[in-house]
């Protein structure tokens, strides 16, 4: 059942988010800490052993590809709602600051990535 | 009829925003091909998507871009924290934990300069412009990190309202920035295995930004970059008002 596929998906992103809170807290941050990495580590852990041991069958699979596909619309979406009026409003410090910091970001993969 | 029709979309505000991006969807990818493929679909999707918050937010005076418009608020909705986490998380299905194994130190060491790269933006800006105390300092510059850590961030260690404002703005401009360039350069950049992709995604640490930035390059990769951009806000929020804010102390006084 597709059905199934989704709980897993919720069950694994709650899971995750409640873990993020909880090292939010301990940490003493007012934020959750890798909440959606743990959510991402349990459900490639649970989808494969659901996958050997056969509880997860191909129906169940696509409940998950489903929201996989729908990534991208709602990313969409989401730069749909940006505060963009705010970000060119902002001034000449928040602007020349965002560019700064993406540009001495994009320098830094190739030199990360070679290490 | 016209407040029947309003009552239809505000009442079933989800379900419309599926069509309203579904439109935008279609409209992208009709433009893309005109571009021979040169411009992949999903990029010029996510910056129409920037164009309708601007018009929304500068038609509206709203901080919620194409949802201040009451009418399309279900946009608000679907775009939210709460499908963009669902639908990242999904996107680890098929992911190679060998993958993010691999990475582990780079990882990690992505995520640090990440913050103190945003620190030296957002201070090397602010000080051209005059501000000399470490509490503005470190604000600006933690907002440069993410709009989140920058609030944070200042509301911990005192900044003023006005600082906060810039501090959020400044990381709002990263996101949207991120979200526009990396399609651009992500060839140049080398930014296309998983490897790269999670010293992208610590690199930058906007959840939003990087989401966008990466969907426009392969959608393969966007649980790479996710792994590791997740951990970037807490990390920023844990450190700013911390080991950050003592050593601009130290530095500034």
């Amino acid at each position: 059942m597709v059905v199934y596929g989704v709980a897993l998906l919720a069950f694994c992103y709650l899971v995750g988010i409640f873990l993020g809170d909880v090292l939010g807290v301990l940490l003493g941050v007012k934020a959750n800490v890798g909440g959606v990495g743990f959510a991402m580590l349990l459900l490639i852990i649970l989808s494969n052993m659901g996958i050997d041991k056969g509880w997860l069958d191909k129906k169940s699979q696509e409940g998950i590809s489903f929201w996989s596909a729908m990534y991208i619309p709602i990313v969409v979406a989401m730069s749909s709602i940006q505060d963009v009026v705010a970000a060119l409003s902002g001034g000449t410090i928040a602007i020349l600051g965002g560019i700064l910091g993406v540009i001495l970001g994009f320098v830094l993969i190739p030199v990360l990535s070679k290490l | 009829m016209a407040a029947m029709f309003t009552k239809l979309m505000t009442g079933n505000g989800l379900i419309a925003a599926f069509i309203i991006i579904g439109l935008t969807s279609w409209v992208a990818y009709k433009l893309a091909s005109l571009t021979k493929g040169r411009i992949h679909g999903s990029a010029i999707a996510i910056f129409l998507g920037l164009i309708l918050a601007y018009i929304g937010g500068a038609t509206t005076g709203g901080h919620r871009g194409f949802a201040s418009i009451p009418l399309f608020a279900g946009v608000g909705v679907m775009g939210g924290s709460m499908f963009r986490d669902f639908a990242i998380v999904s996107t680890a299905f098929g992911a190679d934990i060998r993958e993010i194994k691999k990475v582990g130190g780079v990882g990690v060491l992505s995520l640090l300069l990440g913050i103190v790269t945003s620190w030296i933006a957002g201070v090397a800006v602010a000080y051209a412009f005059g501000y000399r105390d470490s509490v503005s300092l470190t604000t600006i510059g933690a907002g440069v990190a993410t709009f989140i850590v920058g609030p944070v961030t200042g509301a911990a260690i005192g900044a003023s309202s006005g600082v906060i404002a810039i501090s959020i703005a400044a990381g709002v401009v990263k996101s949207v920035l991120v979200m526009i360039v990396t399609p651009l350069v992500a060839k140049a950049v080398g930014l296309n295995n998983p490897q790269s992709a999670m010293i992208f995604g610590g690199l930058m640490g906007t959840t939003s930004g990087t989401a966008a930035g990466m969907a426009a390059v392969d959608p393969k990769l966007v649980p790479y970059a996710a792994m590791t951009a997740t951990f970037y806000t807490g990390l920023g929020c844990l450190t700013f008002p911390s080991v950050i804010y003592f050593a601009t102390k130290a530095i500034f006084g």
